[in-house]
């Protein structure tokens, strides 16, 4: 257990924390402000990935092709808020969670009508191919470390937006209490339009930046909107510091779960056993660490309703 | 009046459709039937446990598919170390998934509502990777299991057609079971616990054991739908538990109508059989199904049971 390897453990762990955070961020807010479970976050992750490839086969350049993307993903959220989900608001969760798995469906196989079964690849954009040395004999790729930085500059700019801003403070006191603030006046269809738009956009962000290391293919959402769930519970649903803390929490559990498990067993039980449990225990471990939060804080970590 | 005959009438039909389906094989000459009616049939009884949760107690569990994997696993881990009877498996079936209920109930009911739904997906979870790290029995892959159980010594699950009336006969138990259930005492409680959980607790009983002891009951009838699925496709491998798989139970249920046990029969058929029926048609059949499930949840609420009451009394005026 090398210190490069930890450090590149780390960073790795700290991609995908901010990953799950960009697509936890809109699946907390929708939740929590609109009370509505939208399993179809994930493949609106998916949607933003493929919509890259196009647009960037299209244009031949990566920023034309983010920026595309971005605007094509808002707008295709906004279609679906306008034909299905709207009509779901005031319904029973269950009767959410029917649609939007079947909304799941109908995205994961028409990506596949539309673009084929295979996978797509993304290139990295020129300025940021290549790796970068960090310190002794670690090599980190550079786009990596951009989608990190990334990553946390939508997390700082989100926090600003939500604790600074009006809109932010409405998009809060939903989050509290959604029919009061409709009662003090406020439109809340509006509001909720804008949440789920700006949640969609995070969504396809995230899509959008992963699809040159990830190869871009149907089902790409299913995993990580699991994963995205299991954020917004750790965090407490509705609460996006929650929601941040969460998510590098999870990030950094599985990903240094999985390079160091095998080894730290190795040191309580024999190696062949410890390879067998490790990697069975690596993928568990960020399901323990819910069931753990769970049980001592059963509306997690930073609930925002104070039920 | 006419309710209540109606209430009498949908199960009797139900199951003398699934009774007539080995003689249409037979006439028709098309065996496949009769397995496609055995699948229908095993997650029906998965269904009815998950709709007991879920439609009559709001207990939404993610993670029904873990008791499925835990009753096909006892079937196949027995079967690979020579023990290949139904006498054993079926109790050590029912036993496995009963306490991996107990176990993980305890916790689980300590959250509610969503929070509920994501630490049962948290058990169901742990349940499929501790599967696949059983490398005795084939890991990821999957354990063929060599033959069907037997039933003290004979081979009465040997045959198709026997085996469907056995899996017939399962189901038609569980349902009484259920039914039974939900109109005890035991059952007006539970309830009750789904329409106001803190007036009961007034009441004095304490719903904590009350939804313990259904979610116990529900992992039990969970763990004999797994146990006769092993049986009927002579394979267990992880993927029986996975959240996909769990997913699908609660859509079947949802599609249905919750809360009638008719509906989660005919949600898991109506499921299973246009699956099937478009997959026939084209590759891409979850373009259409995708979309037939969003049309179901925004016109037709309370699933198919729901729309079909619906449509009676705007015939009846």
């Amino acid at each position: 257990m090398s210190t490069t390897l930890l450090v590149v453990q780390i960073l790795n762990g700290l991609q995908l924390g901010v990953l799950l955070f960009l697509i936890a961020a809109g699946l907390t807010l929708v939740f929590g402000v609109m009370d509505f479970i939208n399993l179809a976050h994930g493949v609106q992750y998916m949607l933003g990935a493929y919509l890259a490839v196009m647009f960037y086969g299209l244009t031949g350049s990566f920023l034309a092709g983010l920026v595309l993307a971005l605007l094509a993903a808002l707008a295709f959220g906004l279609l679906l808020e306008f034909a299905v989900f709207r009509h779901l608001y005031d319904r029973d969760h269950l009767d959410q969670v029917i649609a939007t798995f079947g909304v799941i469906l109908f995205l994961n196989q028409g990506v596949k009508l539309v673009w084929g079964a295979a996978p797509l690849t993304l290139p990295i954009p020129e300025l940021f191919s290549g790796s970068v040395r960090l310190m002794d004999g670690l090599l980190y790729p550079v786009w990596r470390l951009v989608v990190i930085a990334s990553g946390l500059v939508a997390g700082v700019l989100l926090y600003g937006l939500v604790a600074h801003t009006r809109v932010g403070m409405l998009v809060r006191a939903g989050a509290t209490d959604a029919p009061m603030v409709s009662a003090l006046g406020v439109d809340i269809r509006r509001l909720f339009m804008i949440v789920f738009g700006f949640g969609t956009m995070l969504a396809g962000f995230a899509g959008i930046m992963v699809a040159p290391i990830l190869s871009v293919e149907p089902g790409m959402g299913d995993t990580i909107l699991i994963l995205a769930f299991v954020v917004i519970v750790i965090g407490g649903i509705g609460s996006i510091r929650g929601a941040f803390l969460a998510a590098l929490i999870v990030g950094l559990v599985d990903t240094l779960g999985r390079s160091f498990i095998v080894d730290i067993l190795r040191l309580v039980m024999a190696p062949s056993p410890a390879r067998t449990v490790g990697p069975a225990l690596a993928s568990m471990l960020i399901y323990l660490l819910m069931a753990l939060v769970l049980y001592v804080r059963p509306t997690g970590l930073f609930p925002a309703k104070g039920r | 009046m006419a309710g209540r005959a109606a209430g009498r009438l949908l199960p009797l039909l139900i199951f003398a459709a699934f009774a007539a389906t080995p003689l249409v094989a037979a006439a028709t000459g098309d065996s496949f039937i009769v397995s496609l009616g055995i699948r229908v049939m095993i997650f029906a009884i998965a269904a009815l446990a998950l709709d007991l949760l879920v439609g009559y107690g709001a207990l939404v569990s993610f993670g029904h598919a873990a008791f499925i994997g835990l009753g096909a696993y006892a079937v196949g881990i027995l079967s690979a170390h020579g023990i290949a009877d139904a006498l054993v498996a079926l109790p050590v079936a029912l036993a496995v998934s009963g306490l991996f209920a107990l176990a993980t109930g305890i916790v689980c009911l300590r959250t509610k509502g969503v929070y509920f739904i994501m630490i049962t997906l948290a058990f169901g979870q742990m349940a499929f990777f501790t599967a696949s790290s059983l490398a005795p029995y084939g890991g990821d892959d999957g354990l063929t299991i060599r033959a069907r159980s037997l039933v003290a010594g004979f081979p009465l699950f040997a045959d198709d057609r026997a085996f469907f009336y056995v899996v017939l006969g399962f189901l038609l138990a569980t349902y009484l079971a259920c039914r039974a259930v939900v109109a005890s005492r035991f059952g007006r409680v539970f309830r009750g616990s789904r329409e106001n959980a803190v007036r009961m607790a007034t009441l004095g009983f304490n719903v904590y054991r009350f939804q313990l002891a259904a979610y116990v009951i529900a992992g039990v009838i969970g763990g004999l739908s797994g146990f006769l699925l092993a049986n009927a496709t002579e394979f267990v491998s992880p993927a029986y538990m996975s959240w996909q798989r769990s997913g699908e139970l609660l859509i079947m249920i949802i599609f249905g109508g919750l809360g009638s046990l008719d509906g989660a029969i005919i949600g898991t058929a109506a499921f299973l059989l246009l699956e099937q029926w478009l997959s026939g048609f084209t590759e891409h059949w979850k373009v259409i199904f995708g979309p037939l499930l969003v049309l179901v949840a925004v016109f037709a609420r309370g699933g198919i049971v729901g729309l079909a009451g619906r449509l009676k009394e705007l015939i009846r005026g």
